[in-house]
């Protein structure tokens, strides 16, 4: 019980001090986390917009593929990189493994689902009534388009925050790609899985206060984004 | 002289016919009335006239052009002509002022007549103190009423009104009422507003046609229709003994 408390207040004292190490970590996972979703953002909003404005053929088959991968187990998604980046793989000759960029493109494969289908799923409900409402009033094919991803700016923005608190607070992934390199390729998760094994609470639980700091923030900016993206109907 | 007329106008959904054989026509400056009770196919009425569905058979012209005939730009141009407030308006999510201006932003109208007439517009429903709230946050009498100052901003020759005061209450009812008769008067406008109160009708109407399970049972003006209807089925409605 001793050990427990004194470490929450050596815990207090890291992030206080701003210990380089724990601000090296933390600065890591938003540059990582952060990257990807502007990435996945650029992938997610246009293809979600796309998927919720037309219907084509077969596009329940990618709505189903969509809605699979947003679910997707990190630890899979690393495993799956790894395989692409690791020498003997098909994107071996880039040198990418244990490297930020590989830590990157794991969590842009976790990101970009949830973006596109939060877009798509936002588009596509807001479609009929909006759609209508401007048409009515003499949209042109493309004002309408455009009426319609003005009215789902708010959930968009949900999305991409969805994304980063879900890449933020993964393990798996980027353990298997990144290889927890001190300095280097060393998150705020993964830290905290080494910390915890080595027995090294103090630093593992300021990382954890860390991360649950950011997944307050991100819940607080989700709830003030739901408030204003209220409808009537 | 016409502006719109409807030639045996049919509207089917699946394998039910929902508008049969409609014929009418509207004067310009007339505020017609289409009356019926629930389901009678009203609203899919006024749809057809906005171009915002196909008729299955018939024609509707629009001061003289068929509208059947034309390419989707061209319909663009006709919905232009005209505005319409659905049964249950659904307002952008932005403030009252951007609402109510999308028409004209649309029209690529310069920022300082946009202004001008959506703040005129706003007054003469009475929420111009409202310009900057956003439109989630209204009450269901006001957000009606920045629906018709969105439909009558952009100065149409035809508005459409859908039960434009179905579950408002009395005073908000009086201000659209007000609002509606005092455009069709001063500027205007020709009206096709479709209720199922048919007092509102009697109220406001030059002609009523009563819609009753797709057909066009009677046309008159008030006082026909509700002194001396010709169909029973019209005396059994005004009587409020089918609605
Ligand atoms: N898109 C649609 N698909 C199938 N049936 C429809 C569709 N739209 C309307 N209908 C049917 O057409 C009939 C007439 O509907 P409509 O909405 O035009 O009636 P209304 O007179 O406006 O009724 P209310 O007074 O309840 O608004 C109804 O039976 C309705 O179920
Ligand atoms: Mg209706």
């Amino acid at each position: 019980m001793n050990e427990i408390i004194e470490g929450f207040f050596k815990a207090f004292q890291l992030i206080l001090s701003l210990d380089p190490e724990v601000l090296n970590i933390t600065l890591l996972s938003l540059r990582v986390s952060g990257t990807a979703v502007i990435l996945g953002s650029i992938v997610g909003l246009p293809s979600g917009a796309l998927l919720g404005l037309y219907d084509f053929k077969g596009k329940q088959l990618v709505v189903n593929f969509v809605n699979t991968m947003m679910g997707l187990p990190p630890v899979v998604v690393g495993l799956f990189v790894f395989l692409l980046l690791s020498r003997s793989g098909p994107l071996g000759l880039l040198d990418l493994l244990y490297t930020p960029l590989a830590m990157i493109i794991a969590q842009f494969i976790l990101a970009t689902p949830i973006i596109t289908g939060i877009t798509m799923a936002a588009v596509s409900s807001i479609d009929r009534t909006v759609r209508e409402t401007a048409i009515s009033l003499g949209a042109t094919e493309g004002q309408l388009i455009w009426t319609v991803l003005k009215e789902t700016r708010m959930s968009m923005l949900s999305g991409i925050i969805v994304a980063f608190g879900r890449v933020i607070s993964e393990v798996g992934a980027i353990m298997i790609v990144g290889g927890n390199i001190r300095w280097y390729t060393r998150a705020l998760t993964t830290a905290i899985v080494l910390e915890t094994r080595r027995g090294e609470f103090a630093l593992a639980i300021a990382l954890g206060l860390i991360l649950i700091l950011l997944a307050f923030i991100i819940n607080m900016m989700l709830t003030y984004l739901q408030r204003k993206g209220e409808r009537i109907y | 002289m016409t502006i719109l007329e409807i030639q045996h106008l049919y509207k089917k959904y699946s394998d039910k016919y929902v508008l049969e054989d409609i014929n009418l026509e509207v004067g310009r400056g007339e505020f017609f009335t289409v009356i019926g009770p629930n389901g009678a196919g009203k609203t899919t009425l006024l749809r057809l006239i906005d171009l915002l569905d196909s008729p299955t058979d018939g024609k509707i012209i629009f001061d003289g052009i068929d509208t059947t005939k034309c390419s989707e730009t061209e319909k663009i141009y006709l919905r232009r002509r005209m505005a319409i407030v659905f049964q249950n308006p659904v307002l952008f999510n932005t403030t009252v002022f951007e609402n109510v201006a999308y028409g004209l932003k649309i029209r690529g109208v310069d920022k300082l007549t946009i202004r001008k007439k959506v703040m005129k517009v706003l007054e003469l429903v009475g929420l111009a103190d409202l310009w900057n709230r956003r439109a989630t946050t209204l009450s269901g009498g006001e957000a009606q009423r920045v629906a018709l100052a969105r439909a009558l901003v952009i100065e149409p020759e035809v508005l459409l009104l859908d039960e434009p005061t179905a579950n408002l209450d009395p005073r908000n009812t009086a201000i659209i009422e007000k609002v509606i008769l005092n455009v069709n008067k001063e500027r205007k406008t020709t009206v096709v507003m479709a209720t199922h109160n048919m007092f509102q009708a009697k109220r406001l109407a030059h002609r009523i046609a009563f819609l009753f399970y797709g057909k066009i049972i009677e046309i008159g003006k008030p006082e026909e229709i509700f002194t001396s209807p010709k169909d029973p089925r019209t005396e059994a409605f005004i009587k409020g003994e089918i609605y």
